[in-house]
């Protein structure tokens, strides 16, 4: 085949521009590496722009009680103990210097009166230890990031699209894909891919996720080689939009309920304290003086039931709605209007206030809004090594959403921001030294880009006529049914088997126009991913036989203890899935000893 | 706590407005030209003009070109002109309109088209490359960095800003005059430039790009990029006028620039939100 490609070389390319990659391509940077950055959007306009609450970090600044050792308890807990433990604390550790070095480089966080930085109240955290700028954290996050990154010179190919990763042998040798301004392709030779290309939310219908979230880190790691594990572990984010429908999944932050929003069932009741699960009954509230008083006086009192960690507060709000007990438009209230005053409320929260009068006509200083669970996080992904960010592949590196570990079964809020900042880092440290030591560029092997190339352009020569839009909405209504929130055996066979009928759709998928600029071609490539993802996640959710965290199955509905004891492993083999139950990392006794303190 | 809303819960009727069909005119084409086209859409209750794009695209126009990201006005990425006024589309609701009208869409003017509704805005990466960057002063003894609400307040107003770039499609300097972008830098850029500015912990010399390069002196201060701010940042108020008067102050009286950096407080006017 003739078709023509650039080639651009590098040491170190960064896959994604939200806020791990962006954190990884500066330090690969800094380290001597040649770097690129490389990102479906435009620079800027990644995932991370849209997270709100705020990043976890014990800064000790509002609550001086809190330091790691704290975090790291919350993390592991919340995570319903399948998280990595060596990543939690590594995470918990150096979350507080990310975020002042976020200042070093002129973030602007709310301030306490004492002119430090401010901490807010979120689920599953025992003190208030969310850095945060109003409700729109990611924004400060990702610009601080990206004016930093431009000002360190690093280069960005911006609306390019990876498609491929390639190897010289056992290890990365490159990276292929296309431009989707003009449709043309383009190789990247390099020593080291960071994967930063964040979750696979888009294979479900009601999500919070934009179009980028199309699985395509997980997919191509698999292509090449490498390991995923913990895919069944979905998280719904309890607290989504649910009217009218154009918005239905659009996220309403955690901080909602930090700065003292409850949720009510129709008749007005916080039926979050019938939710309280022996696990939390210790550290939680069971009545409403006392978890009103818990925000001002934590010494004293315990956490409302409000901010148990997110699973555990969607199962809650998909209970209430189903028994009967929601909201008009099948989800719960969430009212701040009758908690908080107004002004409060509008400084607190200006885009939740902004975004629901704008979209919904509610002015939520006034009404409760109606929310229900959306699709908003996957803790699985990549499997790492905790210290360096390394998958199983050499030469490649993964952080972010993408890579698994950290957040176990289930991720607390705040501890995403933080995860991309920490191990951002580490990835771009490790991936920059891995590099360094590999004398020159590997080779990449002209047949793997002519087998791409191919690959690529297969749509335009289709001729069954399936539309890729469609084929989408198919997708995200099989996922939404049958591997939503709660799950059962037949369900997720039944998704199975439409995943494979998909595929073989996706084989006569036909894109009309041209190849610049083309949304439609895009999808249809995007697909490969999404099916892929979706795959893994039913097959993952099939294998394991009990409830925990963002995996519930209402066929095996308690926690197992011997299934908390293993990852479920997903790694290629002659083109097709291989799952394994594989051990934890075992938690050393000194952080042991944390779990059987009283609380 | 002080006074609250009462009665916050009012479970409505779940009545789902019938659909209305409206005539979507939408601009297809490239750099080498292109045409209004007329596409008939049925419009469901709630739905934002980018909802709209979305089905049209999924089911009349699979190639039809449009940036997104978000859907909820925090990324700035679906500009366009929504029968001539820009506008985010994701925020654009459709019940602003009457049933049966024509919607028309085209990409935004002061920017290259590349495909349909999609532009080239790379004009505004560049121009933020030439803005020398945030250096701070040292910390506090403790090493601590110690900054009060009231005196960050004007500049997170600033970092509100979700490069949409709206405010530089509607800047006349630029969107009637192609040759000024080679020497203005445009409402984005001065806000950005006005955050640093007035960052209380900054200490970098910005006076020769503000009195030279990046052409302050052009914008003769209409506001159309203030009323078209999505955040309702005041981008003349809050951000040009005060730095007009700093390039004509500083730039002549090095002590006054001196001062103001050491002291890490502007005590100018605007309005504080």
């Amino acid at each position: 085949m003739a078709e023509p490609y650039e080639t651009h070389e590098y040491d170190v390319i960064v896959v994604g521009a939200g806020g791990a990659g962006l954190r990884a391509a500066v330090e690969a940077s800094s380290e001597g590496a040649k770097t690129a950055l490389v990102c479906k959007s435009l620079l800027g306009k990644a995932h991370t722009v849209m997270a709100e609450g705020g990043i976890a970090a014990a800064l000790g600044n509002v609550w001086p009680e809190d330091n790691w050792k704290v975090h790291f308890r919350d993390t592991m807990r919340g995570g319903k103990m399948l998280n990595n433990w060596r990543m939690a604390q590594i995470h918990a550790q150096e979350a507080p210097d990310r975020v002042l070095e976020l200042e070093e480089w002129g973030a602007l966080f709310d301030r306490t009166k004492e002119g430090l930085i401010l901490q807010r109240d979120f689920g599953g955290h025992r003190y208030a230890r969310l850095a945060h700028v109003g409700d729109r954290t990611g924004l400060e996050m990702i610009r601080t990031l990206q004016q930093h990154a431009v000002h360190k010179g690093i280069d960005v190919f911006m609306e390019f699209n990876i498609q491929r990763l390639l190897k010289d042998g056992d290890k990365i040798a490159g990276a292929f894909g296309y431009w989707r301004e003009s449709g043309t392709f383009a190789l990247f030779k390099c020593k080291a891919v960071i994967l930063a290309t964040g979750g696979i939310g888009k294979a479900w219908k009601v999500t919070s996720n934009s179009w980028e979230y199309t699985g395509d880190g997980p997919a191509m790691a698999l292509n090449a080689g490498a390991e995923l594990i913990d895919m069944e572990m979905v998280q719904f984010h309890p607290t989504g939009m649910i009217w009218p429908p154009s918005v239905r999944g659009l996220l309403v932050t955690e901080g909602v309920r930090g700065d003292g929003g409850t949720l009510r069932n129709a008749s007005g009741e916080r039926f979050m304290f019938n939710y309280i699960p022996d696990f939390f009954r210790s550290e939680t509230a069971d009545n409403e003086p006392e978890a009103d008083a818990w925000y001002t006086d934590k010494a004293n009192n315990r956490r409302t039931p409000d901010l148990l960690p997110r699973d555990e507060v969607a199962r809650a709000i998909n209970s209430e709605s189903k028994s009967g007990r929601g909201s008009p438009h099948g989800g719960v209230f969430l009212d701040i209007a009758s908690r908080r005053p107004a002004d409060y409320i509008q400084k607190r929260l200006p885009s939740m206030y902004h975004q629901f009068k704008e979209l919904a006509n509610v002015d939520i200083t006034k009404e409760a809004m109606e929310i229900g669970p959306t699709c908003h996080y996957v803790m699985g992904g990549v499997r790492v090594d905790a210290d360096t960010t390394a998958t199983t592949v050499k030469g490649l590196f993964a952080a972010g959403e993408v890579a698994a570990g950290l957040h176990g079964a289930n991720r607390l809020g705040g501890n995403s921001l933080s995860d991309l900042l920490v191990f951002g880092r580490r990835a771009g440290l490790h991936a920059a030294h891995y590099a360094n030591g590999v004398a020159s560029l590997p080779d990449v092997n002209p047949e793997e880009i002519d087998f791409s190339i191919q690959t690529m352009l297969k749509p335009f020569s289709g001729t069954g006529g399936e539309n890729p839009y469609a084929i989408h909405a198919d997708l995200q209504e099989c996922m939404q049914q049958n591997v939503g929130l709660i799950r059962v055996e037949p369900e997720l066979k039944t998704a199975l088997d439409a995943l494979q009928v998909l595929k073989q759709r996706l084989e006569k998928v036909t894109v009309v126009g041209g190849r610049a600029y083309n949304p439609g071609w895009h999808m249809a490539l995007d697909l490969h991913n999404m099916l892929r993802v979706s795959e893994c996640c039913t097959l993952a959710a099939i294998e394991r036989k009990e409830s925990r965290g963002g995996h519930t199955r209402d066929d095996y509905p308690m926690a197992d203890p011997q299934w908390g004891k293993v990852n479920i492993v997903i790694r290629p083999k002659n083109g097709d899935l291989e799952l394994s139950q594989e051990p934890l990392p075992e938690m050393p006794a000194e952080l042991k000893e944390l779990f059987e303190e009283a609380h | 706590m002080a006074t609250v809303a009462e009665a916050p819960i009012q479970p409505a009727a779940p009545a789902v407005k019938p659909p209305q069909t409206f005539t979507f005119r939408v601009w297809r084409g490239d750099q080498s030209g292109g045409a209004y086209q007329d596409y008939q859409m049925q419009v469901d209750e709630g739905m934002v003009v980018l909802d709209v794009i979305h089905r049209l695209q999924a089911t009349q126009a699979n190639d039809l070109a449009v940036r997104w990201n978000c859907k909820a006005g925090k990324c700035g990425s679906c500009s366009a002109e929504i029968n001539g006024k820009p506008r985010l589309m994701c925020m654009t609701r459709m019940d602003l309109f009457e049933a049966g009208q024509t919607i028309t869409v085209s990409p935004i003017k002061t920017f290259p088209v590349i495909r349909d509704l999609v532009t080239d805005v790379s004009f505004n990466f560049e121009r933020a490359k030439e803005v020398p960057a945030f250096k701070p002063k040292p910390p506090d003894a403790d090493g601590k960095r110690r900054m009060y609400q009231e005196d960050i307040d004007r500049v997170q107003e600033f970092h509100k800003c979700i490069e949409c770039f709206l405010c530089q499609n509607v800047c006349h300097v630029i969107r009637d005059h192609e040759d000024n972008k080679q020497s203005f830098a445009g409402p984005r850029l001065f806000v950005r430039l006005a955050a640093l500015e007035m960052h209380p912990l900054d200490t970098n010399d910005r006076r020769e790009l503000l009195k030279h390069k990046a052409g302050l002196g052009f914008c003769n201060i209409t506001k159309c990029c203030s009323e078209v701010c999505p955040e309702h940042i005041h981008i003349t108020d809050n951000a040009i006028i005060p730095l007009k008067e700093r390039v004509v102050t500083e730039y002549y009286d090095p002590f006054a620039w001196i001062g103001r950096k050491l002291s890490g407080k502007d005590r100018r006017g605007g309005i504080v939100e």
